[in-house]
Formats: C-alpha cells, structure tokens, sequence
C-alpha cells in the first residue's frame, strides 16, 4: 500500500482514447464538480451526539408549532421552510434533498452524498484510506456515518433496513412530513385512549 | 444405463427439483449447502458475443467440479453478456446458475421484472449487489441508477417470494422460488461495522452470502469471529471467496485498480519470489482455502478465477474441499444416449455406398 502505483484503470484507458480537445473539465463526477471542501460535512458528523439532541429539540417545536402549520396549511408553508431547510441542512450535511431525511439513524451523514446514495451502510469498494471509491478524495460517507452514530444516543438506528428512496418525495420538504406524521400518530394514540377510557 | 445423480428432477434436468421443506427454492445449490455439505461455487466469463456456445463451452469447463455458476451481471461496469441471458441459456442445460443483480444499471421496476422472469426459467438463486460504480468499467459516461441499494433490493426479492407482492403492493399470482445470496466484503473499512452490516443483509432477507476475494486469511478469521459472536453463522451460508492470481504483477495491478480487493504485501512478496508465478498464485489459492475451510461457520468457497477458469477444477481438486463428493454433472439425456448407442455404427463402419449398390440392394 505504502508505494503509489500508477493508476490506469479501464476508464482512465477509454478517456486517453477520447478525442482530444483543449477542454478539460474537472476530473470528478458532476455532483461533486461544484463542491470540493467537505469540512462543515465532517463537522457536523464530529458533533453528532449534539446535532442529535439539538434535533430532537428541534422536532419537539416543530410539532408544537403544528396548530400554526395547520392554521396557515401546510401547503402554504412547505415553500417557505423548505426555502429555509433546503439552505440550512445544504450548508450543515450537504443536504440533496431527498425528502425523507434519515440523518438520525446514519451518525448525521447525508446518505444522498454517497454517489451510489446506498441508505444501507458502505459498499465493498471502499478504498483502505477510508475514502470513496468513485470520488478518490471524498472521505466515505458510511465510513463516517458508522463513526459518526458510535457518538449518538440512538446510534444503533443505523441497525435499520431502510426503505428504497420515493423519488416522488424529492425536494419536499421533510421537516414538514415528519411533523404532520407525528401529529397525526399523537392523535390517533389519543383517539385510541380516548375510546379506551370511554368504553 | 446412467444412473440418475442426485439433485436432478427425472422429468428432465432443466426443469425444477422437488420441493422440500424448509427450502425456499427448488435449486441444487441450497440443497447442497442445508446438507451440510462443503460448497463449490464458480463465476462464469461473460462473453461478448452473441453466439450460445460460448457460454457453454465456457461452463462445461466447470463440469463435476461446482455447485453452481455465477452469471455476473456487467462486473466492474464493463459491457458483456447478461445475467439474465446468461442464465437463460445455463438454465436450459441443466446447470444452477446463481443471477447477479446489480444496482447499478436497472430500476425497480426492471429488476423487478427480471426477477420474474429469471424465476420463471428456472433461476434458483439469485444474489443481489450494489454493483461497481460506472467510472471503474468501459462507459464511464453512462449514467448511474442506483435506484434501490443491494440491501433493499434483498428485501424487495424477499417480499415478492415470501409476501407475493411486488414493491408496490400488487400481488402475484406465482411468487418466484429463490435462494437469496449477498456480497460481503470484510476486507474494506469501516471493518468493525462489516459483520453488523452481514446482520442487516441477513434481516433484510440474506440466504447465503460470497465474499469478496480473501488474500488476508487473518483479517478473514477476525471478521468471522464477530460474525459468529453476533450469531450470523447460524442464520447464513457464508462462503469466502478465493481466486488465483497470474502473477506478482497482475497482483499490484489489482490491488491499485481494482475497488474493495485487499491483497496483502507478503502475498505479493510470495509471488515474485517463484519461478513459476502463475503455478506459485494456483498454489496460493488452495493454501488460502485449505486454511479457509477449517474456520468454523464457512459453508463453502466462491472460486473467482477470471480469465483463468481452467484452473477452477484443478483448485478444487487439488484443495481437496469436495471430500470425494461429485457436484452434479451434466450428462448426455438417457434417450439420447440410447439413439446414440444403436447407430454409433454409422460412424465407424466403413460403408461406401455408390448409387449402384443402392440400387441393387434395393431389389
């Protein structure tokens, strides 16, 4: 491992057969060619155990605020917070707006960044540096996510088979959904309480 | 008169075994491996071609020497054959083939159609992948899908087989019969995570699993340690994957080219010390699964032998795994054998007919 080896792949061969032209764009697939820093990504995976709770206090608002969300619409308000999650958890996790955010179970790493966007845990070609196989200079993001819940309190939801991604849900915001689903949980659990008490 | 092998349906040998209980399908291989039997599997060069013969001369080589047949689905994302053609063709022999699946190409609903449709043919097992990324293979500007992950893939296969019902919900009317196999690769980090991510593929419907090539038998050792703390060697057929290698060099091509293949400086080191590199990478092999199949929890071997597939019988021989067992073979049908009996003569009697003797032994 220690000695570099020349690296030609099979793809770096079929690029040098391409024709030949001045211009050279970045050599990195085209979601990362906007973006070459992870740091504020890896800051936030390092602070998981208080992102964790910070979020739990956040959600706990959010469904407090349900009574406002429901008095305005949710679907008038869906815009505007999505304006505000979309460019918060951009800058935070580089969020890509999936619409059914799992950062919770998987140690506050967006799962959408790995260019596989694999919900599952890593797959078998990560590099021995830890870094991915597509993006050579992109640290894993399930090497980090796995690093990232050891911190969490509920770190072991990384543990939980995920659904396929409901590409239907894209750019959506999930703050919204999440809220409405718990307020609609809290209500039925009433109504179940209620009847129980009555009957 | 053959005498019929076991594991093969007397109506035929490419139509489906008999089911049995606790099976969930009705193919050789999990057969082989619930018996408690040390299995033999082997990955097929997928041609570029379109012609059949040369995937069966490709797997006749494998004959008597495996359990079953990987038809690997565009590995390391370079254009070849498919699985599913693949299969369609091996299956139609006789032969158990195991389908890939990759991720990489097929949406849900494309795989949940060749899911069907290789069930249908007769496909007993069939293995789910993440598949390589596109940038490793030919075509490195196709474009990725990567809709469903190897892990909700397991557990969209097992649904149908298990629920009948698709992702969506529909039902069907004949869920298919599979063995479900994964990949693990306990030679890539994050390595403490490795065997609790082997639970989460077992939870999400994992059968059997093959390994990535082992080059590094105690790292190998140390993964299944934890896989059998954790209880996972009860509940999957874990089978490592060994492979030769050509030589020192092909080693080091490998191990900076190739994503998630860990192969250790000794082993290197080994290699360009032999006169013979490519007898001392055969050699190597049966030491690594001589050493692999005294661990306990190991189900069997996944011998990957790329473009160097002659060698699979002799491993497996020579490594001894089989203990004397014969895997099934294929053989020529009875009736078949019976025409060929009676007018073997035509071939070697030296008969020269001219039209006037026709005619004479005509009146």
């Amino acid at each position: 491992m220690s000695e570099k080896q020349p690296a030609v792949t099979q793809a770096t061969l079929v690029k040098k057969a391409a024709p030949k032209s001045d211009y050279k764009p970045a050599d990195v697939s085209p979601q990362r060619r906007v973006q070459r820093t992870f740091a504020v990504r890896l800051w936030s995976i390092r602070h998981s155990r208080l992102l964790e709770w910070f979020y739990s206090r956040f959600a706990d608002v959010f469904l407090l605020l349900h009574p406002l969300w429901k008095g305005i619409g949710y679907g008038r308000v869906e815009a505007p917070v999505k304006f505000v999650e979309k460019r918060v958890k951009g800058f935070m996790f580089d969020c890509r707006m999936c619409g059914q955010c799992i950062l919770s179970s998987t140690g506050m790493s967006c799962p959408m960044n790995c260019p596989k966007q694999l919900r599952n845990g890593p797959c078998g070609g990560v590099r021995a540096n830890g870094n991915c196989e597509v993006e050579p200079d992109m640290p894993c993001v399930w090497v980090k996510a796995w690093e990232g819940s050891r911190n969490m309190v509920h770190g072991d939801n990384i543990l939980k088979v995920q659904k396929p991604v409901d590409q239907s849900l894209r750019e959506t915001s999930a703050w919204l959904r999440v809220t409405a689903q718990a307020a609609a949980a809290r209500e039925t659990a009433q109504k179940a309480q209620n009847t129980g008490a009555s009957a | 008169m053959t005498v019929r092998q076991r594991d093969e349906n007397p109506a035929g040998i490419h139509l489906p075994l008999d089911p049995l209980p606790g099976h969930t399908s009705r193919g050789r291989l999990e057969r082989v491996l619930r018996r408690g039997e040390f299995a033999v599997t082997t990955e097929l060069n997928p041609p570029d071609s379109a012609d059949p013969e040369d995937v069966y001369n490709r797997a006749k080589i494998f004959d008597g020497w495996v359990d079953a047949i990987n038809a690997v689905d565009a590995s390391g994302a370079n254009c070849h054959m498919s699985s599913v053609g693949i299969c369609a063709l091996l299956t139609r022999m006789g032969y158990a083939p195991i389908m890939q699946i990759a991720c990489r190409d097929k949406n849900r609903i494309a795989i949940q159609g060749d899911v069907l449709g290789g069930a249908a043919m007769g496909v007993a097992n069939m293995l789910c992948l993440t598949g390589d990324g596109v940038q490793a293979g030919d075509q490195p500007g196709a474009k990725p899908v990567f809709d469903l992950d190897s892990m909700s893939l397991l557990e969209t296969i097992r649904i149908m087989r298990d629920n009948g019902k698709f992702l969506s919900g529909r039902k069907l009317t004949t869920p298919p019969q599979v063995f479900l196999g994964a990949a693990v690769n306990p030679f890539a980090p994050p390595y403490d995570f490795r065997p609790i991510h082997l639970g989460k593929k077992i939870a999400a419907g994992a059968q059997f699993v093959q390994t990535q090539y082992c080059f590094d038998v105690p790292m190998f050792k140390t993964f299944m340690r934890s896989a059998r703390d954790l209880g996972h060697t009860e509940k999957v057929f874990i089978l490592c994957g060994v492979g030769p290698l050509a030589s020192a060099k092909t080693a080091k091509w490998i191990r900076s080219n190739v994503p998630g293949i860990h192969i250790p400086d000794a082993v290197i080191k080994r290699l360009e010390g032999a006169q013979d590199q490519k007898k001392e990478g055969k050699q190597l092999c049966i030491d690594i699964i001589n050493e692999v199949k005294e661990i306990p929890g190991v189900a069997g071997v996944h011998v990957m032998a790329y473009r160097q597939e002659e060698y699979v019988a002799e491993i497996v021989d020579e490594s001894g795994v089989l203990k004397g067992r014969q895997p099934w073979k294929r053989e020529i049908r009875r009736d078949d054998q019976i025409v060929a009996e009676r007018l073997d003569h035509i071939l070697h009697d030296e008969i020269t007919e001219t039209q006037v003797d026709m005619v004479k032994t005509a009146h």
